[in-house]
């Protein structure tokens, strides 16, 4: 309901506003809050006197009636009405019992009954699955040519293929995807061939990046997914501002961001959910909890209850799902998308999750874990074999098609590893070039000189490069 | 000294007439970027007409005979307006915050994604008033009040820049950009050479900076030195109302991201400007006033203090050329170069610190390429490498004054 506030600066008006609060709007603050963000023709914001400024004289609640009690008196600090108690009473640090997680799929991938979720079409699950395995065979090929010396780095998925895969299928291409660099299934689905993968990760004239990036660090313009950018959690502003353009262009779309336990404890993850929170900016906050930051485990990252209770502090609904459960992150994501654009707000999902992998190719986790959990987590809560039976259950997979994806797919990633390994790397000038939109002189010059070196020094410079 | 920075009616214009009258020649300078291209339609100052200047000939630059305008070093609501306003038929005086704020609007009128972030921006206007007004004419959504979170709501500029906005992102004063230092140097300058050129980040990073008036020292420091190593920005400094118009329209046309430096005492220069729309270049230094002696370069409020040592300089009989780099980086070796190789001397005059300054870089960039054409080492003046007092008395001291200047010149010029 909108308030019809002419501009009016008096302060029985102001006065006025705050007697008859039985407006639909919490306080004075709050109706001028949607005001100015809604409607801002009906208002000339500047001359709004309650926009800014609160009123700080206490009140009776109007509920309480006649009743001079004292304890039912409350003041309008900013921010809105406070009650007050005259009990010393600290809000505890934690609540008695963990947030509960949502899983559709037990363990052994039977639906649980009475269970909530997405309706997903035969065609879309099996694609997910697909999808899925591909990863899982993807990361282990590129993992091995990294040990074989093939590729310089490499960093695995494994363990997290369903919240890759699932989320994205939730997702509509035009949502915008700002990765850290866990979720190359997000790129898969949206069509990223093996062969674009491979180009990446050699460096080579074909990848998009034009070899300028360590491997797994992906971008494509083209499928909304925006280049990762090794630091951690500076993405999640970068979302924000992506969800503010969009809800500028009134957009049907949303800008979702992943990250890992170890990203929230980052500066830029408090800062981005309260930007995100204030600015009612439509955007998907997804924390892939897996346990371990390299070698530091959750218990030493923070001490509340994961990161679901966290989007609270800031204002935000938050969820809590099992990452290995596909359909259950499917359908969390699905309606999370739906809030974050029709009610413009920020969403905070948290997937529980195992770091079955090592951080990256630099990593022997082994070294800091014991082998028996990696284990454990890769056969009892493999996210795959969950699915599979799922799937398998409904009538949608077999066997015979699994063996078949599997050996069709293994062979074209080593035709693609192959392929992407003899194809030339760029050129010379894309040293220089995409700096800036045009090469300015001083770089133009500095160009110059290393191709003189070059010359004069052929024997010391890489043949494969070519100039 | 305080008196050329009041504004209206300094003193020390009056010192400057005689070249007031002189038709502007600009010395021009090679067409760099796609700016040049696609401002053609408006007075660009100092751009060319696309013709490739090479960066080492040796042959006097051709001049150009189309006067422009060559703004007073200090402001003036003396006479000499007439001088100045040469290339229009009409002008409008204002202030230097003004200047921005029409510039900045001007470009939120023509272009619907130009936004504008930061603290206070909003229905405040801006700590120094430079975004006055736009929140009511444009909104809250377009003129953004961000929470406080400087590496936050740089972050969100850049992601919004790369999903087809053109953020103005406002830093309150430059110092708290350091908090930004992250997503500036890691995104900002990087993630268009990363991502292979998929992504532009077309955005502005602008704010008051420099030593003020007793604002200590988190509040009085200088970034471009610290920001000019970053690959992949561009980095430009206002000094008068009509660059710094100029300045932040180009700015925000560019397609790099750039950083523009404002100083917190120039906010309330006055000047006189044309009505009709131009714009600066952005790699382009500015011909302060032309001489034979020696090549004084330098930006900001510097240029100030050099202009007044400038009015004693020329009562000792020397004939100082003042430059006013305007772009940090990259800096316009072509413009130096040719006052080098006429006056053999060079003096930077500026107010970073004396490591790592914009002078050290300048000093470096002056030897490798002319060393051949000076006379005398290069000389640069800058402020020590302490933290600036708020003590009054001391914090002067740590600015270059002019009789430093002076002095300077005369050693050089022996």
């Amino acid at each position: 309901m909108a308030l019809r506030l002419r501009s009016s600066t008096s302060k029985s008006n102001f006065l006025n506003i705050l007697r008859y609060n039985n407006l639909g709007f919490g306080t004075a603050s709050h109706a001028a809050r949607h005001l100015r963000t809604h409607d801002p023709t009906l208002l000339r914001v500047s001359q709004n006197p309650i926009s800014r400024f609160c009123n700080t004289m206490a009140e009776k609640l109007s509920s309480v009636g006649e009743n001079e009690d004292a304890n039912a008196q409350v003041m309008d600090f900013p921010g809105g009405k406070v009650a007050f108690t005259p009990e010393i009473q600290f809000i505890s640090e934690s609540s008695k019992e963990r947030v509960p997680c949502y899983r559709v799929l037990d363990d052994n991938g039977q639906l649980i009954t009475n269970s909530h979720f997405v309706q997903v079409s035969e065609e879309v699950a099996v694609k997910m699955y697909s999808d899925m395995v591909t990863l899982q065979i993807m990361d282990n090929i590129f993992y091995e040519a990294q040990r074989q010396g093939r590729l310089s780095f490499y960093a695995t998925t494994i363990g997290e293929e369903a919240i890759n895969i699932a989320s994205a299928a939730a997702l509509s291409p035009q949502d915008v995807i700002f990765p850290q660099y866990r979720e190359p299934g997000v790129l898969l689905w949206r069509g990223f061939t093996l062969q674009e993968f491979a180009n990446q990760c050699f460096g080579n004239k074909s990848d998009n990046g034009k070899g300028r990036q360590m491997p797994v660090h992906y971008g494509s313009n083209k499928l909304n997914y925006f280049t990762v950018s090794a630091t951690i959690a500076t993405q999640l502003p970068n979302a924000v501002g992506a969800a503010y353009s969009l809800k500028m262009d009134k957009k049907d779309a949303c800008a979702v961001t992943y990250f890992g336990d170890g990203g929230s404890s980052e500066g830029d993850f408090h800062a981005a959910l309260n930007f995100a929170a204030v600015m009612e900016a439509p955007v998907l906050f997804i924390c892939r909890n897996n346990g371990w930051a390299i070698s530091t485990p959750t218990s030493d990252q923070f001490r509340s209850d994961g990161l679901v209770v966290k989007g609270r502090a800031y204002g935000i609904r938050s969820i809590r799902v099992d990452g290995n459960d596909a359909l259950a992150m499917y359908s969390a994501v699905h309606t999370a998308r739906e809030m974050a654009i029709s009610e413009e707000r920020p969403i905070l999902i948290e997937a529980l999750t195992y770091r079955v992998g090592h951080h990256s190719t630099s990593d022997d986790s082994t070294r800091y874990r014991s082998a028996d959990e990696i284990e454990w987590w890769n056969k009892a809560r493999n996210p795959l074999s969950r699915f599979r039976t799922w799937i398998e259950s409904s009538g949608w997979w077999s066997d015979e098609e699994e063996s078949d994806l599997r050996s069709r797919v293994k062979k074209e990633m080593l035709e693609a590893l192959r392929v992407a390994e003899k194809t030339e790397k760029p050129n010379l000038e894309n040293m220089f070039s995409d700096v800036y939109d045009v090469p300015p002189l001083n770089l133009r010059e500095q160009e110059r000189q290393v191709r003189q070196t070059i010359k004069s020094h052929p024997q010391d410079y890489p043949s494969d490069v070519p100039l | 000294m305080s008196a050329i920075l009041q504004g209206a009616g300094a003193g020390a214009a009056a010192a400057l007439s005689p070249f007031n009258s002189i038709d502007s020649n600009k010395v021009v300078a090679p067409s760099r970027s796609s700016l040049s291209v696609r401002c053609k339609r408006y007075i660009v100052a100092g751009s060319d007409d696309g013709t490739n200047q090479s960066f080492g000939s040796s042959s006097l630059v051709a001049r150009r005979s189309q006067p422009l305008m060559i703004p007073n070093a200090v402001s003036t609501t003396k006479a000499d307006t007439a001088a100045s306003s040469t290339s229009s038929k009409s002008g409008h005086e204002l202030l230097l915050f003004e200047a921005l704020q029409e510039g900045l609007e001007e470009e939120m009128d023509r272009d619907p994604h130009v936004c504008v972030m930061g603290e206070d921006v909003g229905h405040y206007g801006g700590s120094y008033k430079v975004t006055k007004g736009l929140a009511d004419k444009f909104g809250d959504l377009r003129v953004l009040d961000t929470p406080i979170c400087e590496n936050a709501f740089t972050g969100m500029g850049i992601g919004a820049a790369m999903t087809g906005l053109r953020p103005v992102i406002e830093g309150m004063n430059m110092g708290f950009l350091l908090l930004a230092f992250n997503q500036i140097s890691n995104n900002c300058g990087m993630l268009h050479y990363t991502s292979g050129g998929q992504f532009t980040i077309p955005v502005v990073i602008r704010g008051p900076g420099g030593v003020g008036r007793q604002l200590g020292a988190e509040h009085s420091q200088r970034l471009e030195s610290y920001f000019q190593s970053i690959p992949g920005i561009q980095m430009v400094a206002c000094s008068t109302p009509y660059n710094a118009k100029g300045l932040m329209k180009a700015a925000i046309r560019s397609e790099n991201p750039v950083i523009l430096f404002e100083h917190v005492l120039l906010y309330n220069l006055k000047e006189s400007i044309p009505d009709e729309e131009y714009i600066c270049n952005l790699e382009e230094a500015e011909m302060v006033r032309p001489g034979e002696h020696i090549t004084i370069l330098t930006y900001s409020r510097m240029r100030y203090h050099v202009m007044q040592a400038a009015k004693t300089l020329v009562n000792k009989g020397y004939d100082p050329e003042v430059i006013d780099i305007r772009s940090l980086k990259p800096f316009d070796l072509h413009t130096i170069g040719n006052s080098v190789k006429k006056t053999h001397r060079v003096l930077i005059v500026e107010e970073c610190m004396r490591t790592g300054g914009i002078g050290a870089s300048l000093t470096a960039a002056i030897n490798e390429n002319f060393h051949d054409y000076l006379d005398a080492p290069v000389m640069c003046l800058s402020s020590q490498d302490v933290p600036t007092p708020y003590a009054g008395t001391l914090e002067e001291w740590t600015v270059v004054q002019p009789a430093q200047i002076v002095t300077a010149v005369e050693q050089l010029c022996q």
